[in-house]
């Protein structure tokens, strides 16, 4: 048996994964990254537009600091984030990007003198100030207040993944890719490591270390059309998941974005909208200012996707042979900002649909359909990134729900959180696995080894004829079709019995080749399980949240319901001849929050049941400010919440013109 | 997908070896499939695995283009599959094969990652500075035409195709290539990394750096990511030459 020591285990080569393992290493420890890909390979590097932090370089980002990053995120979420949460990362966003700065990610910068851009369909100039000039730039994205987003070209996630990765070689971080983790070593209520699959040969390999960190990215695969890497079928979750011990948070929370490319679901970023592209129907006709008067195409992904696909359904769409469309004009953002801001979107538009968006006028506009874009549920943990309620095991980055993102994501913010949380969590997980040490013997990681062997042998000895690949494009589509961007008590139900069902049936399944080593067929025969079990947590969730939330949008209950739906899906799996997830809940306190519930300033106003508690917490937080008088915002903050942050990532953020203000 | 009688029929042909198994031998296989609109390799070979051939292995990670997984060589040239559209072969043939220089996994499948990360170690490809950064503080500003010179070396995603297509490699197991040169120009042109050229000559003076390169060019012609390898290389060659 092959058993392998170190001080701290990361599962998943991602920006969280790395920046993970660099805290770990600069601890001293002995740190592996295992991934199934080569690490710079990870989805991270498909992020596109860029990176939220509220360094107010630029003229259109004067005035950012954190509170309105926070009161954008907190929107964003429909008010299902732990403020506590978003306050961390906030604070943290501007020394992240520096960081990045430093470690060489070649930033856009502000240039001299005069800039055109586009907004609202028209060109526009302005002046940058001076003492801005070479520091970083950022663009426009959906829900924010400010421009924040900073980026390099359309390509801002490959170039911050090769700037981290490279920093962990740096460090000798010990890198084992096309290694698969397909279960937790535990016992007590301790994690102890994983069981790995080595994807070369087959041969299964205990890791054991003090600490284990998962940030193995979302679940995005589940649904028949994702944006996601193929990579992104949330095995990490669902081992997790498997347990029994560890929790998942707001499975159901699923965000589905505005502007993937049709067919093939490439994503073309929110960048394109932000610098100034528009959506048009089949009568070439900009209708977001019909829905969102003040955001337009710049409203959350959540509100522009459902937007799309209503216009859509009073027969706007445009007709092709893979179901009706909509149309991103970005054409008139000119070819030359096109061929320097947004070329891999350029790119992919004429790899993949032979269309140059840069051409004028409809030959250039690119065919779009909202998709499954991002989990905003996963692995249930506290603010430090430790599970709730597995000693040992941290989790960060999309994988994690601790919960920055409640029932929507804003773009922009989750290559930020990637690194955020791996600076964040990174060092309460070093701090760990600095202060702890192994207490497991090995006939408890034998046990487990023995397990999964046992697991591989009998999914190898099922006769039952079904092919494993056709269970999962069923359960693909059953999730596209009804657990969707719209969501209906009579679908969500069916949903369940019939992925519960196929669940079953992952037993009656034949796997062509026996053998134990490189084997894809086998492969997809132990994920394909494990992915249906998210779906169900998924599906199960959305059925029992009777209101609509972020992107959780439920035709039968349209209104956001903070009465009796502030609280946070909690999905264990308790045993594993279960074939339905367990569900309770954790409430979301509104006397905690800094920022109580209320009107997101877009979507539909009229579709909100209020709790009288956000009133009593509103007129609460006005006693405290005229308490305090005249203070500073800093002083105000900490009277409304209290947060921590590891070493000096609580310090101010210096900004041009403001200093520390 | 529409069914459509108009629809041709394609071959695709696929080296099949698993140099772990004893009873492997190396062999080509040829899969019959009904071409659709807009069909990539990707789209071809998933479908292969899907119905044809669960045991098929080949590396996709984020079929567009931008993950730099899925090299290999179509039809005599190293490309990445999955970018390449089927309708581009008249003859409706394809043959497919793992990339070469890297180790062979099974199949399409090869080890790049572990090649990639011992050239990044190998070349330090990462900043060098004595400077301490405070995070806190506003960032050192950089001209904006020399962060998108940076930028534009910055955007090699490490796929292979450039090693795949040269002869240098073939002789020198340990030539790092025009993704390995690529690499130092882009940290030397960077204003946060201190090295000079007489600590980029210690990495990349020699036969296995940039007096290596034959000129022959095959990695500009194959480059997925249309780098300017050519002008990058002689650019490193003219620095390290005047190193003494």
């Amino acid at each position: 048996m092959k058993i392998i020591y170190t001080d701290a285990l990361v599962v998943g080569g991602g920006l969280a994964g790395l920046r993970s393992a660099i805290a770990a290493r600069d601890k001293g420890l002995d740190t592996i990254v295992l991934s199934m890909v080569p690490v710079k390979r990870s989805h991270s590097a498909a992020a596109q537009g860029g990176m939220q932090a509220s360094l107010a370089n630029s003229v259109k980002g004067e005035g950012d600091n954190e509170d309105i990053h926070f009161a954008d995120t907190v929107k964003g979420s429909d008010w299902g984030c732990d403020q506590k949460v978003a306050r961390m990362f906030v604070t943290t966003a501007p020394k992240a990007i520096r960081e990045l700065a430093a470690w060489g990610v070649p930033w856009s910068r502000i240039g001299k003198g005069e800039r055109t851009v586009v907004i609202n369909g028209k060109h526009e100039t302005f002046n940058e100030r001076d003492e801005a000039y070479g520091l970083i730039n950022a663009r426009d994205f959906g829900g924010t207040k400010k421009w924040r987003t900073c980026y390099t070209s359309d390509a801002t996630g490959h170039t911050m993944l090769y700037a981290v990765a490279n920093e962990a070689l740096k460090r000798d971080v010990d890198i084992h890719d096309k290694k698969e983790a397909i279960s937790i070593i535990h016992d007590n209520g301790v994690c102890h490591g994983v069981i790995v699959r080595d994807l070369i040969n087959g041969e299964l390999i205990a890791y054991v270390a003090r600490g284990t960190m998962i940030a193995t990215g979302g679940y995005g695969r589940i649904y028949k059309q994702s944006t996601n890497a193929i990579i992104c079928k949330g095995i990490g979750t669902a081992i997790v998941l498997e347990t029994g011990i560890a929790e998942l948070g707001n499975m159901e929370a699923v965000q589905f974005h505005p502007t993937p490319i049709v067919p093939s679901g490439i994503l073309l970023t929110e960048g394109c909208r932000g610098d100034g592209g528009v959506l048009r129907d089949k009568d070439g006709y900009r209708f977001m200012p019909d829905y969102e008067p003040e955001k337009k195409e710049l409203a959350s992904r959540d509100v522009v996707s459902r937007r799309m696909i209503e216009h859509i359904r009073k027969g706007k769409g445009v007709k092709s042979p893979y179901g009706d469309h909509l149309w991103l004009d970005i054409s008139i953002l000119g070819r030359e900002h096109i061929e320097k801001n947004l070329r891999d979107v350029q790119d992919i538009a004429i790899s993949f649909n032979g269309i140059d968006p840069a051409d004028e006028g409809p030959k250039g506009w690119m065919p779009v359909l909202p998709m499954q874009h991002y989990s905003m549920g996963g692995i249930r943990v506290k603010p430090t990134g430790e599970s709730t309620t597995m000693k040992g095991l941290f989790s960060a980055g999309e994988a994690a729900c601790w919960d920055l993102h409640g029932f929507n994501r804003l773009g922009g913010n989750s290559v930020s959180e990637a690194v955020v949380s791996g600076m964040i969590v990174g060092e309460y997980f070093a701090q760990y696995c600095h202060e702890t040490h192994l207490n497991t013997n090995t006939s408890v990681i034998e046990g487990h080894l023995e397990a999964q062997i046992n697991y591989l042998k009998e999914i190898l000895s099922y006769d039952g004829g079904l092919n494993i690949f056709d269970i999962k494009d069923e359960m693909r589509s059953i999730m596209q079709e009804k657990v969707g961007i719209f969501r209906n008590g009579d679908d969500l139900l069916e949903a369940v019995h019939r992925l519960e069902a196929l669940l079953k049936k992952t037993k009656e399944i034949t796997v062509e080749s026996k053998s134990l080593g490189n084997n894809p067929g086998l492969n997809e025969a132990y994920r394909v399980p494990k992915m249906l079990k998210l779906a169900l947590c998924a599906a199960k969730g959305a059925l029992q949240r009777t209101e609509s939330r972020g992107a959780h949008y439920r035709e039968d209950y349209p209104k956001r319901d903070d009465m009796h739906w502030l609280k946070r899906t909690i999905t264990t799996w308790e045993n594993p001849e279960d074939t339905l997830p367990s569900i309770h809940y954790e409430e979301i306190d509104i006397m905690e929050m800094e920022m109580p519930p209320a009107f997101r300033g877009y979507g539909r106003k009229d579709s909100l049941i209020e709790n009288p508690m956000s009133a009593q917490r509103e007129a609460e937080i006005e006693e405290i400010r005229k308490t305090l008088g005249t203070v500073d915002r800093f002083t105000i903050q900490e009277a409304l919440l209290d947060y921590e942050l590891p070493g000096k990532l609580k310090h101010k953020n210096e900004r041009v013109g403001v200093g520390y203000a | 997908m529409p069914e459509n009688e108009n629809y041709r029929e394609i071959e695709i042909t696929v080296f099949r070896y698993n140099p772990q198994d004893k009873d492997s031998t190396p062999e080509y296989q040829t899969y019959t499939l009904t071409e659709t609109p807009g069909m990539t390799l990707y789209i071809a070979l998933i479908q292969i695995w899907s119905k044809m051939d669960h045991d098929l292995s080949f590396d996709f990670v984020c079929r567009a283009g931008i993950c730099g997984s899925c090299s290999m060589v179509v039809n005599g040239k190293p490309r990445l599959a999955c970018k390449t559209r089927t309708n581009e072969f008249e003859d409706g043939k394809i043959t497919l094969l793992p990339l070469p220089a890297f180790k062979h996994i099974k199949d399409l499948s090869v080890d790049t990652g572990n090649w990639m990360n011992a050239m990044s170690k190998k070349l330090e490809s990462w900043i060098h500075t004595q400077e301490e950064t405070d995070l806190s503080r506003i960032e050192k500003p950089v001209d904006p035409e020399v962060a998108d010179e940076v930028f534009e070396l910055d955007r090699c995603i490490e796929c292979g195709i450039c090693l795949a297509s040269c002869s240098t490699k073939i002789m020198r197991d340990d030539f790092v290539g025009a993704v390995g040169l690529n690499r130092t120009a882009r940290f030397s042109i960077d204003p946060h990394d201190q090295r000079t050229d007489e600590d980029f000559y210690e990495l990349i003076g020699d036969e296995n750096g940039v007096f290596g390169c034959m000129s022959l060019m095959g990695c500009e012609d194959h480059c997925p990511k249309n780098l300017p390898l050519q002008t990058k290389i002689a650019y490193m060659r003219r620095k390290m030459v005047k190193v003494k």
